[in-house]
């Protein structure tokens, strides 16, 4: 129905990273993330789909506490990352994030050069003793980014005068810095045309050689295709979690069925 | 309802013909511009009419009619006069002695006598007295005076006095403007550039020749020092706090509130607050620049912290976002790069604060400004401070309450000193603007 998912990636059983058990989250009254429980594997790279307002977004920044950032919104229930309960009263959500990196929806460099966008991460944790052991962090993101080749010459140059899908490679080389763990990405191909997405998705890909990758994406070929594993999400609930293939293939649920059909959305 | 549907029904016409819908909607197009384009002509024509009655009055401000007599005092005059009972008397007669001469060199003769170089200079003994006592260096040289006609002498140069207005007075005889002319054409009496009302101090009532705003304008300096020292780290603080950290309640919501109304306060009322808390409770002295710009800073507070608020809200979230998904604290977010961001706006919001705070005259009538004669420079940073000062519009209010017409010229010429610096400020704002501003 789709691009078949390939079969060379299969997921490989791994340790399991993130840890979700009967998390419920609201905005003031309304209930916007229903009993979600989840566990997300270590390296291997996790789409959530679902139709819009189905509550996966929001979900993706409980995972890093990004939702504390606004008021009116309550977590309740427990995420654990590496069996540490990240809504414990003694987790400062800074030392979290710096574990648990982002990319956005929209590619959003500091309007400070390349450099500085890359290296704004490790000066603040305080990961480079010099000058020159900073450099080199700055230019291993810009690798793993997939973007070195691109700006190396021009490093001063600002971060917001790149087209949109260096912008978006330039984030996920600012995100991935910082040494993190687990990655989250809100659409990140939403804003880019198909061949920057290209880019990305294989970027996401080598990415999963070291990170949990979490993904969060509206087109179901792009899930097809960077993804191991696949979860489902509709109007609050999870409706399925499993393996992309199965999911795009023999799902269980008649609701994901539709879905991924075209049906309901 | 079967009309509508007629109507819509109705067969087309083609697209090079204009129908009777389209023609009404273009035609209330063209009636909205002209109702534009005339609001902008009449906003026009004010301005112009401002602006050009107020330099054709206080232009004249910026020159004096002035008579330079040059002689030479001796030791033995010098003695002689400071020996004398009336001193400046003798110098006084010294001088229209050495007018005399000068006259009589270049071959005219009128007679006048000391009561007419009274009337035209006002009395010269004493300056002229004052200037040997502080140079006695200069005795037995050559020195050229340089004295201010007097206010009315000043008119008849600049067409305000006319011989058939003159009443004779004893400020002002009809035939001394005879000893006038034949000044004028013997070259000793002149119009010069009024320095001194750019940098001089005033003086009393009885001497608008010599009456400068220059020692309105430290006192105005020293104000606007004050509110910008409190004011701006005051306000962006708040506003910092207001928009990037306190929780969104019932409590900050009433602050929020009570900005908006703060700004909207008529600034008699911080005056009195200011007269009332400062100086009657606090006991700071009256009418010194602290008092005003402690005053003026409460008054500008809300200005900038709105202003403030506005370019801190306008930085884009993802900005936000981005540094907290890298794992910077909140602080560093502001601070690194939410607060960067908002300053030229910021800097804009604060230096246009300034400027209103500059023209603003209300306040400083009740804590004792306004009415205050600033005669002398302060001596001191201190005392600039502390000191009893003027300010630039409580002086331009002063010399309009003042009956000769020559400070009414004053009023008009001070008002165009207040012009440029505000428009030196704004014009900075929209420098610091075009230089920080970065694009997202």
């Amino acid at each position: 129905m789709y691009d078949a998912p390939s079969t060379t990636k299969e997921a490989v059983v791994t340790d399991v990273k993130i840890q979700a058990n009967d998390v419920q989250v609201y905005y003031a009254d309304n209930h916007a993330i229903k009993d979600v429980s989840v566990a997300i594997q270590d390296k291997t790279v996790t789409a959530f789909i679902g139709p819009s307002g189905c509550g996966k977004s929001t979900f993706l920044r409980c995972l890093n506490r990004m939702n504390d950032t606004i008021d009116i919104c309550r977590v309740h229930g427990k995420i654990e990352i590496d069996g540490e309960d990240i809504y414990d009263k003694r987790v400062d959500p800074v030392q979290l994030r710096a574990k648990v990196g982002m990319v956005f929806q929209k590619p959003n460099p500091f309007p400070k050069s390349i450099y500085d966008n890359i290296a704004y991460g490790p000066r603040i944790h305080g990961m480079a003793r010099n000058k020159a052991e900073l450099d080199e962090i700055v230019e291993r993101a810009l690798r793993r980014g997939a973007i070195w080749d691109e700006v190396k010459d021009r490093l001063n140059a600002p971060g917001t005068g790149l087209s949109g899908g260096q912008q978006q490679r330039l984030c996920i080389a600012r995100a991935v810095a910082t040494e993190p763990e687990v990655l989250l990405m809100d659409e990140p191909c939403s804003a880019l045309d198909p061949i920057a997405t290209a880019q990305v998705e294989e970027l996401i890909d080598e990415l999963r050689q070291n990170y949990a990758v979490v993904i969060v994406t509206h087109s179901m070929q792009q899930a097809a295709r960077v993804s191991q594993r696949t979860a489902f999400f509709h109007l609050g609930h999870l409706v399925e979690y499993d393996d992309t293939s199965k999911i795009f293939t023999n799902p269980e649920d008649s609701r994901t069925e539709s879905y991924i059909t075209g049906r309901i959305g | 309802m079967t009309d509508v549907s007629m109507e819509s029904a109705a067969p087309r016409g083609t697209l090079t013909t204009v129908d009777a819908r389209t023609k009404k909607r273009n035609a209330a197009e063209k009636r909205f511009r002209a109702y534009g384009l005339t609001a902008i002509v009449i906003g026009l024509f004010f301005l112009v009419v401002l602006a050009v009655s107020i330099i054709r009055s206080g232009l004249p401000a910026f020159t004096q009619t002035v008579v330079e007599v040059e002689f030479t005092l001796t030791q033995e005059q010098f003695d002689e006069a400071e020996s004398q009972l009336l001193k400046t008397k003798a110098y006084e007669n010294i001088f229209i002695a050495a007018l005399q001469s000068q006259l009589e060199q270049r071959g005219l003769n009128v007679a006048f006598d000391a009561a007419a170089i009274e009337r035209l200079l006002g009395k010269t003994g004493g300056t002229i007295r004052e200037y040997f006592r502080a140079n006695p260096d200069r005795i037995g040289t050559p020195v050229s005076f340089e004295l201010a006609a007097s206010s009315r002498v000043d008119g008849y140069f600049k067409g305000r006095v006319t011989r058939d207005s003159v009443v004779d007075s004893r400020f002002l005889m009809v035939t001394d403007l005879d000893l006038v002319d034949a000044l004028y054409d013997a070259g000793i009496i002149k119009s010069a550039f009024n320095w001194n009302f750019i940098t001089g101090a005033d003086t009393g009532v009885d001497n608008p020749g010599g009456a400068g705003i220059g020692v309105a304008v430290i006192g105005s300096f020293f104000m606007m020092l004050v509110v910008l020292v409190l004011s701006l780290p005051i306000g962006v603080a708040a506003s910092i706090y207001l928009e990037e950290f306190a929780p969104k309640n019932w409590f900050t919501d009433l602050i929020e509130v009570n900005i908006s109304n703060l700004a909207a306060v008529p600034s008699i009322v911080f005056g009195i607050l200011g007269l009332a808390v400062f100086i009657q409770f606090m006991h700071l002295p009256q009418s010194a620049p602290l008092v005003g710009g402690l005053v003026l800073t409460l008054m500008t507070l809300p200005t900038i912290i709105i202003s403030t608020r506005a370019s801190l809200k306008a930085v884009p979230p993802s900005i936000r976002e981005a540094a907290l998904g890298v794992g910077a604290s909140k602080m560093q977010t502001v601070f690194h790069h939410v607060l960067p961001l908002a300053a030229p706006g910021i800097l804009t919001g604060t230096i246009i604060g300034l400027a209103q705070a500059l023209g603003e005259t209300a306040p400083l009538l009740l804590i004792g400004m306004v009415g205050y004669i600033a005669r002398a420079y302060p001596e001191g940073v201190v005392s600039g401070f502390i000191d009893p000062n003027s300010a630039m519009p409580a002086q331009i209010y002063t010399w309009a309450a003042r009956a000769d017409a020559g400070f009414y010229e004053k009023a008009w010429g001070g008002i165009i000193i207040l012009l440029l610096f505000l428009l030196t400020m704004n014009l900075i704002a929209i420098i610091l603007r075009r230089r920080f501003e970065r694009r997202w």
